[in-house]
């Protein structure tokens, strides 16, 4: 008989949380779209009289050449990363050897670390290799800091694949490289795919090297959106259209491949 | 004749031997030239370079001139008696209790909430979900018109007669004399809470639905059979064997929150009397802003050393657990 109580509270309660997690989007949405007269905070939660795409189309001539570095910057540091990470979860988890575990910690505690603690030194670096404000310095930051979890996240992928596969495959007299290429690579489709999601994502919301790497022209667009939104003369419904503009890609990958993003922040976050 | 028949065998299986040992060996160089890159990038990047901000945590460079003359432990006992840097202390052990907290009991809650056989299950997961693929800077600028003392959620809370003043209260909960400030809960930080447990929930509720999945039914069945409520079940079964779980999300949880600054720099600020100031947005204003580079190398460095306080010990455990 409890239980008769029980699932309509338990109804209740998931839909209010529900609601209570969408009205952001609800808020974005409809400031975005209302026209600049009716954009009040008295009027924050009324749905406008008429529908006003304008906030979209400034919102996008202010952060279009923002959102274009966000891309350059992005998928070349996801693809190099990822590389990186399988190459290196390869050899810590098929070829182990004494000392293995103890450096792949030694790689796995750059992911805690707060990057304040390196950013002084990695500025002077960038300064003194001319890449400070520049996107491929950008790109090499966020190759090296995405190591560790890249590492982690190919090492616990190709620990799934059976070692007796590769040992058949030495049987066979295949090689560290040529098992790496023609076992390893193939079974790595959906791993790839996991870790490239989760550091486009990672990289793309990245606030603080953004900041203090780039200044103006180079800046990615997490900056530009904080900036916007700074600004005073901003109106807040360009704020608002601005930050649907920079969460899109994200938020598309999430609804279009959540599966692929939940699995990644699963294997992100589980033991390594 | 046999016994030389026997000892050439013995000398042709050890030329194998030791021809599988080498080829194993080469091999073994190539793996380590596979890694040798991205090891030498991390022992420089951030090994050698945590070295050298503690370096300059220790020396006077505090303008734009670059300046490594030694100055032993001043920057760190001017922090330590430092209004601002009292405060974010206070300021940081009061977020992170709460934002670990509420992000445990609702990613517990409503995982059990959908793991029970619920309609619409991944419909729920989505939205709860959803949040995690955004940008802190988004969530700040959104969640600062959402809490926003005229308007946002105060527009509704006005039937009830409540008009939190959210991040721009200055009061400060409980508060007693502590160094130059006032130690209590600053009222100002439950709105930077409240953003930070919207977005991050979604990663306790997949981490507990995972951890839920793995527990198998035939285990509350035999409890069920025992004579256990439901309540009981979870309390004394599955509970215990979460744990594990809620132990890494403690850990994932507090190194978020105690090296925190896109958010609290994008929705609220510093704040009032630094009532929404963390470590991270110091370190940015005094080093970037302000040019002192010392004082901002020893923010930077207690912040890691409060990270690897957590870190460090779990890292060592799970290192010991793995062999």
């Amino acid at each position: 008989m409890a239980l008769n109580i029980w699932k309509p509270i338990k109804y209740t309660i998931l839909v209010i949380m529900a609601i209570l997690f969408l009205a952001p989007v609800y808020v974005i949405l409809v400031t975005s779209i209302k026209p600049l007269d009716e954009v009040s905070l008295e009027t924050m939660w009324e749905l406008p009289t008429s529908i006003d795409f304008s906030s979209y189309t400034e919102a996008f001539s202010e952060l279009a050449p923002n959102f274009m570095n966000s891309l350059y910057l992005v998928i070349p540091a996801t693809l190099l990363s990822a590389l990186l990470g399988a190459m290196n979860g390869y050899v810590l988890s098929k070829w182990k050897f004494k000392g293995s575990e103890l450096l792949f910690t030694v790689i796995l505690f750059g992911m805690f670390i707060p990057y304040q603690s390196i950013l002084i030194p990695l500025i002077q670096f960038l300064r003194n290799i001319e890449l400070y404000n520049t996107i491929p310095g950008l790109i090499l930051t966020h190759v090296v800091y995405g190591l560790p979890i890249t590492t982690l996240m190919f090492r616990n992928f190709y620990a799934n694949i059976p070692d007796t596969m590769i040992e058949a495959a030495k049987m066979d007299g295949a090689n560290f490289l040529g098992i790496f290429r023609h076992i390893i690579i193939p079974l790595s489709i959906t791993g790839f795919v996991v870790v490239a999601i989760w550091q486009f994502t990672n990289i793309w919301n990245e606030f603080l090297f953004a900041v203090t790497i780039t200044t103006s022209d180079s800046q990615p667009i997490m900056v530009a959106l904080q900036n916007l939104s700074g600004s005073q003369i901003v109106q807040w419904n360009v704020q608002m259209a601005g930050a649907l503009l920079a969460a899109l890609p994200t938020l598309l990958v999430y609804i279009f491949l959540g599966k692929f993003f939940v699995r990644g922040l699963l294997a992100g976050s589980v033991k390594g | 004749m046999q016994e030389e028949l026997a000892t050439q065998r013995h000398t042709e299986q050890k030329l194998q031997l030791n021809k599988k040992k080498k080829k194993v060996t080469k091999d073994q160089w190539i793996a380590l030239g596979f890694l040798a890159p991205s090891f030498i990038l991390i022992l420089i990047f951030v090994y050698g370079f945590i070295g050298w901000t503690g370096w300059v945590s220790l020396s006077n460079w505090n303008s734009l001139v670059q300046d490594m003359s030694f100055a032993g432990l001043k920057n760190y006992l001017f922090l330590f008696q430092d209004f601002r840097f009292q405060a974010d202390l206070r300021n940081t052990i009061f977020f992170t209790i709460l934002f670990i907290g509420l992000v445990i009991v609702m990613g517990l809650g409503l995982s059990i909430l959908i793991d029970q056989k619920t309609r619409g299950e991944s419909l729920f997961r989505n939205i709860f979900l959803f949040p995690m693929a955004l940008s802190f800077v988004v969530t700040g600028v959104v969640w600062q018109w959402l809490l926003n003392p005229s308007t946002g959620f105060n527009y509704f809370l006005k039937v009830f007669g409540i008009q939190p003043k959210w991040y721009t209260d200055t009061n400060i909960l409980a508060g007693f004399e502590w160094g130059n400030i006032e130690f209590g809960l600053p009222v100002a930080i439950i709105a930077v809470v409240i953003a930070a447990v919207w977005q991050m929930t979604g990663f306790s509720l997949a981490m507990y639905l995972a951890g839920l999945r793995g527990i198998p039914e035939e285990l509350r069945e035999a409890a069920r059979m025992d004579g256990a409520t439901e309540f009981q079940i979870y309390r004394k079964v599955i509970l215990p064997m979460l744990m594990p779980i809620t132990v890494s999300v403690v850990i994932i949880m507090a190194h978020i929150s105690l090296k925190i600054f896109d958010l609290i720099y994008a929705m609220s600020g510093s704040g009032a009397n630094f009532v929404t100031d963390v470590p991270g947005v110091y370190m940015f204003e005094t080093t970037f802003q302000g040019q002192y580079y010392a004082n901002g190398a020893a923010i930077a460095i207690i912040m890691l050393l409060l990270v690897a306080v957590f870190i460090v010990p779990y890292l060592i455990t799970n290192r010991r657990s793995d062999s």
